[in-house]
């Protein structure tokens, strides 16, 4: 097809754009596959993947295989699947350093999202049941924390959700292998089961939605004796005074619900909190944790683990170096919980063997805007795509849409601009858009409005919580109709009053629009539809009454 | 109008309840409504969470005794210290306020009474009509002024009302009947046609379903006929059944009437100031800037005719009309698209449309609802029954398929409800509330997985993670 040639050569150069996001000619597809401009072309004829794109009758096993069976992986299979697509799934857990594994579902379900929610809602129990006193409930003063229960309740949960993605796999017809599959030539993988005995199949198209691993410091008895999130959920004892290394959120969420369990907790943290999120957001979160009676190491790193004790839990030696001196200090813990990072899984699955570029110092797979890496059948989604945000929804989104791409002719791609989050430490957090300190960085300080409040729930009065400690804020693009570009609230249930304002933020809320807005009453987030004062006035912004 | 350097009179004056109840500054909302509407609400699902505790790990003997007295004193606490705050406010506001019974005497001139009996006359400019209304008494039902109590009352009860019987219209009585159950209390329901009428009938029908689930009896099509004292003390009620047409008798410790409220306009002496009233409602006629027939009279709040009766829209209009008075701006309050949520068991919180009313104004043929069942991820441990965990988002059927109404049964609805109540005002489409991505896990996300649609008539049952 020519582009000069014919009368819509524009309108067929702008199509070509928007399905494989290039412009140049000659732009090439074989077999129906995207394959690319010259270079490429060049690229995969040297490397033999031409030849094998050329097969008339390719009869591949399958149209797609999905290594990962987590939330990307399950979504972009299931969707696929529901397309009409012969589609295999393969997940394998890789024991921890511990020997802690799982069943189906990748880590939201299992080590992540689903059982750190659950946890965070038993230590809001423990608080609840505290207020309830002030409302008028009677028991006894002691009231004791049994974590087998708690864990044995949550892991029961789990291994339904488990079942209940095997059992949704079969309903689409979608294969699944419990087996570790590794790219062994073009279009080809090994699985390799539990028991060592290995399989290869074949597709036309991959997806790679491996996912990640908590990440070890390389300090002597690092592997031996600490744990990770990976380990946490399932631990079959009560992990007693715990410390936690890290300040990702991981690591405060954990050392969050471990401290309202009871328990006595630390977190060493070598230089800021929740790297990435607003720093004054974040240092909200912190101060209200260590209000509560988390303990904080500022500026050290562990240097070596030692176990003193056997047991379950034992009793651990831990000595730190100061990040700023020469200062050393030791500690005694039952428990060392490791949340300094996670590492992608993408070393050891043979993508060099068809050459997928991964980031070498990440392992984070580089995409292009319709998840393709460099190899033009193999895509990926999910935690290990480079510059994009590692969470669940997005992985499910994006690995939906791709299939959607892929075998159901749409064009829709996964729309990654203004993701909320929330993390879920004792005080929530939720927020979408910028932070205050990438608001500056890209639109200049003097373009900026911030608008801030504190706020006290009514919930909290009557229970005698603190008062001047939630926390509302909007960053407002001043050059652009006071657009709100940045929503921050620190206080209960943050997760579902941010929800909305997300969804507000998509289409284009501006702060005349929340002033315009009805609050609910009595809420939290109606708090948002009445924001006065800006952080440029210096007023003061402590509460005094209703 | 203070801070905009007005010379402000505030005149409050609460005429006792039959009961004799009598509260501060602050109105409804502070003294009987929202604030120790919620805090009872509070302190039920507390309840609740005590009940959850244990299977999270938590060793909480079962059943939990609940002191009423404890909390009323401490809501009542909070509520005295609201009145206390409103006062602060408004005297370092420099705005005089007058506890005292007010009443026209002319188009500018009022006429104060005090509890003892001392008159005083004001004058002013402007005058603003912000009486709000009081529960009102099904005087036609012998026993019902002397033997029963209302909203008025209930928060201010020193002791358990125990056995009660909350006869509803309205989201008030059945808020309260809600958390009089999750306190552990005998609580009946009597209901002589439709539960929550003006909201969505779908959505009122699956929270009274959760309140039947969670204990609180229902007594629909029945309207009682009589009350009478016992010598035991204890209260006997008369009613009739409209289905079967049976008298029944039955014995409670309280009767709370919750039949709707009335506007305070009687004692105003409106007439001599020309003021004119809805022949209906008794409420004052306003136009769209609050006016009433009378140009430099205004009225806000529950008082106005056509107006929702919500705290915040009261706010809001009072603010405004302000800065109208005071040159500030010409702003009108936008009363459409105002999100509310009703504080029940399980609750309900809703923006915009019903799904009969967007069905009534665009046709079936051009709305379209998406709809899920979803089960909240603290229910599973606890094995809660989630049925009528329910969301549903009503929209046209054209593309983009603008939202016209939101409707979140579940907990923490009001705070779920906030944000999309600002995604509404902003114009949402079903598109692009389909293109924000979810937190997880949330109940909020919920909303922006909707995919099934009722016309499909699949099953809207959300499975797994």
């Amino acid at each position: 097809l020519s582009f000069h040639s014919s009368d819509d050569g524009a309108s067929v150069q702008e199509m070509l754009s928007e399905i494989t996001n290039q412009r140049t000619v000659p732009n090439i597809f074989v077999n129906k596959v995207h394959l690319g401009g010259c270079d490429r072309t060049f690229q995969a004829h040297q490397s033999g993947l031409l030849e094998k794109l050329l097969q008339e009758d390719s009869a591949y096993d399958y149209d797609l295989i999905v290594i990962g069976g987590g939330s990307g992986g399950l979504a972009c299979a299931q969707e696929a699947a529901i397309l009409g697509k012969k589609v295999l799934v393969l997940d394998f857990v890789v024991p921890s350093p511990q020997g802690t594994s799982w069943g189906l579902g990748g880590t939201c379900v299992n080590v992540g999202c689903v059982p750190k929610k659950l946890m965070h809602q038993a230590a809001l129990l423990g608080q609840a049941l505290n207020d309830s006193r002030k409302f008028g409930w009677e028991y006894s003063q002691q009231v004791k924390h049994n974590w087998e229960t708690m864990t044995e309740a949550i892991q029961n949960h789990i291994g339904s959700l488990n079942w209940g993605h095997r059992l949704s796999l079969r309903e689409k017809s979608v294969v699944y292998v419990n087996a570790y599959g590794e790219f062994v030539e073009h279009h080809k993988i090994k699985a390799t089961n539990r028991k060592g005995q290995e399989t290869c199949y074949t597709a036309a198209k991959f997806v790679i939605a491996t996912g990640k691993r908590p990440r070890y410091l390389g300090i002597p008895g690092d592997k031996e004796y600490c744990i990770t999130s990976d380990d946490l959920f399932s631990l079959p004892y009560c992990p007693g005074k715990t410390l936690v290394v890290g300040a990702s959120y991981v690591a405060l969420e954990c050392a969050g619900f471990l401290s309202g369990l009871g328990l006595d907790v630390t977190v060493m943290v070598r230089s800021i909190l929740l790297r990435g999120f607003d720093q004054e957001m974040a240092e909200r979160v912190g101060s209200y944790m260590e209000q509560h009676g988390v303990k904080f190491l500022r500026k050290f790193i562990p240097v070596m683990v030692q176990q003193l004790e056997k047991g379950s839990p034992g009793k651990l030696k831990v000595v730190a170096k100061s990040t700023e001196g020469p200062e050393t200090i030791e500690g005694e813990y039952n428990t060392v919980l490791l949340a300094i990072g996670r590492d992608s899984c993408t070393r050891k699955m043979g993508l060099d063997k068809i050459g997928v570029k991964i980031n070498e110092k990440s392992g984070k797979i580089p995409v292009n805007d319709v998840e393709q890496t460099n190899v033009p059948y193999v895509y990926a989604v999910g935690d290990i795509l480079e510059g994009k945000l590692e969470l669940t929804p997005v992985a499910i989104q994006a690995g939906r849409l791709l299939s959607r791409r892929l075998f159901g002719g749409r064009l829709e791609k996964c729309d990654y601009l203004n993701v909320p989050t929330t993390v879920f430490t004792p005080l929530e957090y939720g927020c979408c858009g910028l932070s205050e300190e990438k608001a500056i960085q890209v639109h200049k300080k003097e373009h900026l409005e911030v608008y801030h409040t504190l706020f006290w729930p009514l919930e909290w009065t009557v229970a005698g919580r603190d008062n001047n400690t939630c926390y509302a804020k909007i960053i407002c693009n001043k050059f652009d109709n006071y657009r709100v570009i940045g929503f921050h609230v620190l206080g209960p249930n943050a997760g579902e009053v941010t929800q909305g304002f997300a969804a507000a933020m998509k289409c284009g809320l501006t702060k005349q629009l929340l002033d315009d807005t009805i609050g609910i009453h009595p809420t939290c987030g109606e708090v948002f539809t009445t924001l006065e004062i800006t952080k440029s006035s210096g007023l003061d912004v402590t509460q005094k009454g209703c | 109008a203070a801070q905009l350097g007005k010379k402000v009179a505030v005149i409050d004056y609460v005429e006792p309840s039959p009961r004799g109840t009598r509260w501060g500054l602050g109105g409804t909302c502070v003294n009987v409504g929202c604030i120790p509407k919620k805090l009872m609400h509070q302190a039920a699902l507390l309840g609740g969470m005590i009940r959850d505790a244990p299977h999270y790990g938590w060793d909480v003997a079962q059943p939990v005794q609940h002191d009423w007295k404890k909390m009323a004193e401490a809501v009542q606490n909070h509520v005295k210290s609201l009145n206390w705050g409103h006062r602060v406010q408004l005297q370092e506001r420099k705005v005089e306020y007058f506890n005292i019974k007010a009443s026209f005497v002319n188009k500018h001139t009022i006429c104060g009474v005090t509890k003892g009996g001392k008159e005083t006359l004001l004058s002013a400019e402007h005058i603003v009509i912000a009486t709000g209304g009081r529960p009102r008494y099904p005087t036609h039902i012998e026993g019902a002024l002397e033997y029963g109590i209302t909203s008025d009352d209930i928060f201010w009860l020193k002791d358990s009302p125990g056995k009660t019987t909350p006869q509803p219209l309205s989201d008030v009585a059945l808020e309260c009947a809600g958390f009089l159950t999750g306190l552990g209390l005998d609580t009946t329901v009597m209901m002589r046609s439709i539960p929550l009428r003006g909201f969505d009938q779908q959505m009122s029908s699956l929270v009274t379903e959760y309140m039947d689930s969670q204990g609180t009896r229902f007594l629909k099509r029945c309207t009682p006929s009589r009350v009478q004292k016992l010598p035991d003390g204890q209260l006997q009620v008369t009613w009739e059944d409209l289905t079967s047409g049976k008298k029944n008798m039955g014995t409670f410790d309280t009767v709370l009437w919750a039949i709707g409220r009335i506007p305070e306009t009687r004692s105003l002496n409106l007439e001599n100031a020309g003021i004119n009233t809805d022949p209906n409602s008794q409420k004052i006629l306003v136009n769209a800037q609050e006016a009433t027939s009378v140009p430099h009279i205004y009225a806000i709040g529950d008082v106005a005719e056509g107006r929702p009766e919500l705290t915040p829209t009261a706010v809001m209009a009072g603010k405004l009309l302000a800065q109208r008075l005071c040159g500030q701006s010409s702003n009108v309050m936008d009363y459409s698209n105002v999100p509310t949520t009703v504080f029940t068991p399980l609750e309900y919180g809703c923006v915009g449309l019903s799904e009969e009313e967007a069905m009534a104004r665009h046709g079936e043929e051009h709305v379209e609802v998406y709809h899920a069942y979803y089960k909240p991820l603290e229910f599973t441990v606890t094995e809660r029954d989630a049925s009528q965990c329910y969301v549903k988002m009503v929209c046209l059927r054209k593309p983009p398929q603008l939202v016209l109404g939101l409707h979140f049964l579940g907990p923490n609805a009001g705070e779920v409800t906030q944000g999309f109540a600002l995604g509404i005002k902003c114009g949402a489409s079903y598109e692009q509330v389909m293109r924000t991505v979810g937190i997880h896990p949330t109940c909020a996300e919920e909303v922006t997985k909707l995919r099934i649609s009722k016309r499909s008539g699949l099953d809207p049952t959300v499975t797994g993670c």
